[in-house]
C-alpha cells in the first residue's frame, strides 16, 4: 500500500520537481546556466566489489538551494512534530528524522518519479521529498482529514516489499530502480536476508539502503550486529558506504546505485552513515545509551545542514541572506501548514469501516463492537 | 503448584481512574502510579512491578530462568517490564538481542528444548508475528511431535491488544490467534495479582506459556493481598476467578475489558438495574468453561466473548441469546475519534447488558 501511495506521491513530485524553478525567487537568471564542480571528501565513500563513485560532482546553484531549503524544511517539519507531540496533539508512536536530513534529500535529488522509495516508520521526510505536502504529513501524524495514509511498522518488514516492488518494475520492463531504506536495527531481521538472495538471483533492480545512524532503538549497533560493515553485509552483493551527512555525497551515491540497479546490474547496498539527534521515538529520550557529548559532537562537526551551507558559501553559490531569506521561508511555510493540520476537523466517524476492502469486494458487512454496531456496505 | 486462595477482596477501580485512562492513559498512569504510592494503608503495585516481581522472583528461583528479547538489558526493558533484572542478573540472563524475532525466538525455543526456562519477551506481541511459526510449530508442537520426549518449558510474554494511538499493526489482540493452537497455554492477566501469579506460573509450567500482558495496564496500580506479595504465590492457569457476584447476567472478560465490566457492572447496580456477576478469564487456553457454565445456569444470561457455552448444558438455561462484546472487525485505525469505536468500554458493556435483560428466549 505504502507503494503504490509512494509511487502515487512520486508522481506529484515529478510535478513539483520538474521545473528547475522551484526555487526561482533566489536564482538570479545570470546565474542558472552555472554549474560549481564540488570535489567531495576522499572519505565520502568506501566500496566493496564495486568502485567508488567519482568524487567530482557537478551542482547548479538551484540544485544546491533546493537542497538546502528541503532539509530546513524538513528539520523544521520535525520540530513542529516534536512540539505536537509534547502537546498531547500527535499520539501513539513519533519517530522523528532529525540529524538524518540528507538522506532522503540526496536521494530524492538523484531519483526520477518512475523510481520507488520504501522505507518504515521513519518516514516524514521521505513523504515530504516524494510531494507529501507538510500540512498533509502533519495532519495525519495528527490523525486528521487533511492527513496523507503510509507508513510501515514493522520492523524490516518493508526489505522484502521493497524487492518486490523491483521485481514489478523487471517484470514490466521499467528502466527504474526501487530503494528499500531500514536501520541498522532492523538490518539483522532474517526477512531482510531473504530479500538480498532473492534480489540477486533474480537480477532485480534493488537498491538496499541501510541507514545506519548507530543505534537501533537504546542498542548500539556493535551490540546488535556482529558485523558493523553494513554495506559489505549482502555478501555476495556488492556495497557502498557513504557518508550520510553531506547530501551531495549521498546524490552522487544514489545517481551510482540508480544506474547500477536499471543496467540489468542487479542488487547494490548502500550504507548511509547518519546520525539521529533525538531519541528513537519521542518516549526515548535517547540519552541513556549514548553520552549528550556524542550527540553535540555530531550536531556541531556533522551537521547537514551546516555542512551543506558551509559548501555554499564556499562555492559562494550564494550569500549569508539568501539562506536566511530560506529559513526565513522555511520557518513561515511550516508555521503555516502546522496551523492548517492544527485546523483539519477529525474524520467522519462514517469512515471506520471504509478501506478495509476494496469497495467491489462483495463484502456486505462488518461487525462492530457489538451486534447492533455492525456496518453494512 | 500451591494455588494460594486469597480473601475475597473485590477491587473496583474508580471510573476516575478509568476516565483518564482512556483520555490520556501515558499522562493517567504517571498520576495514578503517583497516586497510588500515596494511598495509605495496604499494599499497591503497579502492573508493572508486579511483573517485574515475578521475573525477578522466578530468576532467584531456578538459575535455569534467563529473560531475553529486545531492549530488556541495558535500556531496561521498552516497557521498563524488566527495570534492573540486567543489574541484579547479569547479561548472561538478561540479554539483549539484536532485532530479529524469529531468530531470537526459535534460539530461545531450542534453547528451553534443552532444559533451560527462557522467558521471550516480545517488545509487543505484534512483532511476535515475526516468529509466529516458532512459537505454533516449533514451540506448541514439539512435545506432540517427539512423542512426548522433548518438553518446551518457554514464556513467550509482552504486550498484546489494543493500546493508545498506535493503529493497525500495532494495536490487535492475539487472544484468538493463539488460544486456538493446540500446545500452547494462554493466559491473560488484568490486575497486578494476575500479572504477578500468572507470569510465575507460565515460567513454572512445563508448557510453553503464551503471556499476553496489555500495555494500558502497566502503570495501573492495584491492591496486592498479602498472599500475592509472597515469592510462592502464583495463580493457577485455567481457572478464572469471579471478580464480582451477580445474579442476574454474567459478563465475561479478560485484561484490560475485566475493568470496564466491573465499572458497567457497578453502575447498573446502583442505578437497580441489575446485579451482574463478572468473570475474569485470566486464562484463554484452557478455558475455564466449568465456572462460566455455573455462572450461566444462576444468572441465565450470558454477555461475553465465548461461543463454547453453546455446546454445554449452559445452552438450557439460557433466557435471552449470548451477546458477543469484541473490537470491531476492523483494522485498529489511528484518528483518535475513530478509535474510540474500535474496541469495547464500560458504555458499550453497560449497553448491551441492559438490552439483554430485555430479551427472552421464545417470547
Amino acid at each position: 500500500m505504502l507503494s503504490s501511495q509512494k509511487i502515487n506521491l512520486a508522481k506529484v513530485a515529478a510535478k513539483a520537481f520538474a521545473s528547475p524553478l522551484s526555487v526561482r525567487t533566489f536564482a538570479s537568471s545570470a546565474a542558472v546556466a552555472r554549474n560549481f564542480n564540488i570535489e567531495l571528501h576522499k572519505d565520502s565513500f568506501e566500496s566493496y566489489k564495486c568502485e567508488v563513485p567519482s568524487l567530482e560532482v557537478s551542482v547548479s546553484k538551484d540544485d544546491l538551494l533546493h537542497m538546502y531549503k528541503s532539509m530546513v524544511v524538513m528539520r523544521r517539519m520535525e520540530m513542529a512534530s516534536d512540539g505536537l507531540y509534547k502537546a498531547k496533539l500527535i499520539r501513539g508512536f513519533c519517530h522523528l528524522c532529525t540529524g538524518q536530513e540528507a538522506v532522503a534529500v540526496g536521494m530524492e535529488t538523484a531519483l526520477t518519479a518512475q523510481d520507488n522509495i520504501i522505507t518504515a516508520y521513519r518516514c516524514h521526510g521521505f513523504t515530504y521529498m516524494r510531494g507529501g505536502s507538510i500540512t498533509s504529513i502533519l495532519a495525519e501524524l495528527l490523525g486528521r482529514r487533511a492527513g496523507i495514509s503510509g507508513g510501515n511498522g514493522i520492523v524490516g518488514a518493508q526489505v522484502p516489499l521493497g524487492a518486490g516492488i523491483a521485481f514489478a518494475q523487471k517484470y514490466l520492463g521499467q528502466k527504474a530502480a526501487t530503494f528499500s531504506l531500514y536501520g541498522d536495527g532492523a538490518s539483522n531481521q532474517g526477512q531482510v536476508f531473504e530479500a538480498y538472495n532473492m534480489a540477486k538471483l533474480w537480477d532485480l533492480p534493488a537498491v538496499f539502503v541501510c541507514e545506519n545512524n548507530r543505534y537501533g532503538m537504546g542498542t548500539a549497533a556493535n551490540r546488535s550486529s556482529a558485523n558493523t560493515s553494513y554495506f559489505k553485509r549482502g555478501d555476495y552483493i556488492p556495497g557502498l558506504k557513504v557518508n550520510g551527512m553531506d547530501v551531495v555525497a549521498v546524490r552522487q551515491a544514489v545517481a551510482y546505485a540508480k544506474e547500477w540497479a536499471v543496467s540489468g546490474k542487479g542488487p547494490l547496498l548502500l550504507e548511509m552513515e547518519t546520525y539521529r539527534y533525538g531519541g528513537h521515538s519521542m518516549s526515548d529520550p535517547g540519552t541513556t545509551y549514548r553520552t549528550r557529548e556524542e550527540i553535540q559532537h555530531m550536531r556541531s562537526n556533522n551537521d547537514p545542514i551546516t555542512g551543506l551551507k558551509q559548501r555554499i558559501f564556499e562555492l559562494d553559490a550564494a550569500t549569508e541572506d539568501e539562506l536566511k531569506a530560506i529559513d526565513k521561508a522555511a520557518r513561515a511555510e511550516v508555521d503555516q501548514a502546522t496551523e492548517e493540520a492544527k485546523a483539519s476537523p477529525e474524520p467522519d466517524v462514517s469512515q471506520l469501516f471504509t478501506q478495509i476492502y476494496q469497495k467491489s469486494a462483495g463484502v456486505p458487512f462488518l461487525r462492530g463492537r457489538e451486534p447492533e454496531e455492525t456496518h453494512y456496505y | 503448584m500451591s494455588m494460594l486462595k486469597k480473601a475475597a477482596t473485590v477491587v473496583s477501580i474508580p471510573s476516575v481512574r478509568q476516565a483518564l485512562l482512556r483520555s490520556n492513559p501515558v499522562v493517567a498512569n504517571a498520576l495514578l502510579a503517583k497516586r497510588a504510592y500515596n494511598s495509605k494503608g495496604g499494599v499497591e503495585m503497579t502492573v508493572r512491578d508486579a511483573l517485574n516481581a515475578a521475573l525477578e522472583e522466578e530468576m532467584i528461583s531456578d538459575e535455569k530462568v534467563y529473560l531475553m528479547g529486545e531492549e530488556v538489558g541495558q535500556y531496561n526493558g521498552a516497557y521498563k517490564v524488566s527495570k534492573g533484572l540486567l543489574d541484579k542478573f547479569g547479561p548472561k540472563r538478561v540479554i539483549d538481542t539484536p532485532i530479529t524475532e524469529m531468530g531470537f525466538a526459535g534460539l530461545a525455543v531450542g534453547s528451553a528444548f534443552s532444559g533451560l526456562r527462557p522467558v521471550c519477551e516480545f517488545m509487543t506481541w505484534n512483532f511476535a508475528m515475526q516468529a509466529i511459526d516458532q512459537i505454533v510449530n516449533s514451540a506448541a508442537k514439539t512435545h506432540y511431535m517427539s512423542g512426548g520426549n522433548v518438553d518446551c518449558p518457554i514464556t513467550f510474554r509482552g504486550p498484546n491488544g489494543a493500546a493508545a494511538g498506535v493503529a493497525a499493526q500495532h494495536s490487535q489482540c492475539f487472544a484468538a490467534w493463539y488460544g486456538s493452537v493446540p500446545g500452547l497455554k494462554v493466559v491473560s492477566p488484568w490486575n497486578s495479582e494476575d500479572a504477578k501469579g500468572l507470569l510465575k506460573a507460565a515460567i513454572r509450567d512445563p508448557n510453553p506459556v503464551v503471556v499476553l500482558e496489555n500495555e494500558l495496564m502497566y502503570g495501573v496500580s492495584f491492591p496486592m493481598s498479602e498472599a500475592a506479595l509472597s515469592k510462592d504465590f502464583v495463580v493457577e492457569i485455567g481457572k478464572a476467578k469471579i471478580e464480582k457476584e451477580g445474579t442476574d447476567l454474567t459478563i465475561v472478560a479478560h485484561s484490560r475489558s475485566v475493568g470496564f465490566a466491573l465499572e458497567a457492572a457497578y453502575q447498573l447496580e446502583k442505578a437497580g438495574v441489575c446485579k451482574a456477576e463478572v468473570i475474569n478469564l485470566r486464562s484463554i487456553r484452557p478455558l475455564d468453561i466449568d465456572s462460566i457454565v455455573k455462572s450461566v445456569k444462576k444468572t441465565n444470561r450470558l454477555v461475553t466473548i465465548c461461543a463454547q457455552v453453546m455446546e454445554s448444558e449452559a445452552f438450557d438455561y439460557l433466557d435471552a441469546p449470548v451477546v458477543r462484546i469484541t473490537g470491531a472487525d476492523i483494522p485498529t485505525p489511528y484518528a483518535q475519534n475513530l478509535e474510540g469505536f474500535a474496541f469495547p468500554d464500560t458504555d458499550v458493556i453497560a449497553r448491551v447488558v441492559q438490552r439483554t435483560l430485555t430479551k427472552q428466549i421464545g417470547k
